[in-house]
């Protein structure tokens, strides 16, 4: 199914993103990797101040969908695949990869791009190419079309 | 102070990825659909964010301690490992099969569609037992 090309609100919400992710370094001194605070929250904990700014950021997260409601007064469009075991396996894979590779498309991907980062530019190079190859399988040879 | 500055960066990129349209898995996955109905938005996101984030990150690299915190938590590994591709690998598998990323994932909890409900569980597993074996 198509998506329409929305070059000016991707660019909005990627400058939203990007000073998000200077406010938390400026601010606190941690990078804006979403992978890494999320797995913070999960036992075992290693680093109690850290935990709770964790949880804090990530209260922020939930709150945006529902003030994003009031403000527009429309829901955010969503549609993906309604396979659960195609949504098992991405999660799981999600969640593995990224706690071993040391971070998905924000710690890498923004921060670490931004930074420059040796590690981040072979790690986003490394999951946009398989990315790239699993939805050309997804689609293509196996013939999903969601 | 660092709590609210916590809030607030959580909040704003939560809605980052509202209006990116980054929360929409058939947005991501036509991106990565080279071949088929592909939607270039998401290059305009990553350029976005990399559009601040690049001088604000060599700015605040001059910066000698963050506002409410005693020192900069810099990442500081530099191996290029197994770890780091392999890991990276199967993420990128993960997000195509998906079209959820960790941030958009935890965002759309509270959009409320049925199938982040059984993404993001199987996420935080993923994370938790790579956890307890790291």
């Amino acid at each position: 199914m198509t998506t329409e090309f929305t070059p000016l609100l991707s660019l909005a919400g990627g400058l939203l993103i990007g000073l998000s992710a200077l406010i938390l370094m400026a601010a606190n001194g941690r990078i804006a990797g979403i992978s890494g605070i999320v797995s913070r929250i999960l036992p075992p904990h290693s680093d109690r101040s850290g935990l709770l700014q964790a949880v804090v950021f990530v209260a922020g997260l939930l709150l945006a969908a529902p003030l994003y409601k009031i403000l527009t007064s429309e829901a955010p469009a969503q549609m993906m695949t309604d396979s659960t075991p195609i949504l098992i396996i991405a999660g799981l894979l999600v969640g593995f990869g990224s706690v071993i590779g040391g971070g998905c498309t924000s710690g890498h991907g923004v921060c670490g791009l931004s930074r420059l980062s040796q590690r981040s530019i072979i790690a986003t190079c490394t999951f946009m190419i398989t990315a790239f190859v699993t939805v050309y399988i997804l689609r293509h040879v196996l013939g999903a079309t969601s | 102070m660092n709590l609210i500055a916590s809030l607030a960066a959580g909040l704003i990129f939560g809605f980052g990825l509202i209006i990116s349209g980054m929360v929409n898995p058939a947005k991501v996955q036509n991106f990565l659909d080279l071949f088929g109905t592909w939607d270039p938005s998401l290059a305009f996101v990553m350029g976005g964010a990399i559009a601040i984030g690049l001088p604000g990150f060599w700015l605040l690299g001059k910066w000698s301690k963050p506002l409410f915190a005693s020192a900069f938590q810099w990442p500081n590994k530099t191996d290029l490992d197994a770890k780091l591709i392999g890991g990276s690998a199967l993420f990128g598998i993960g997000w195509g099969l998906g079209g959820f990323c960790p941030g958009p994932a935890v965002t759309a909890l509270t959009i409320g569609s049925t199938g982040v409900f059984i993404f993001v569980p199987a996420m935080l597993i993923g994370m938790w037992a790579t956890k307890l074996v790291k």
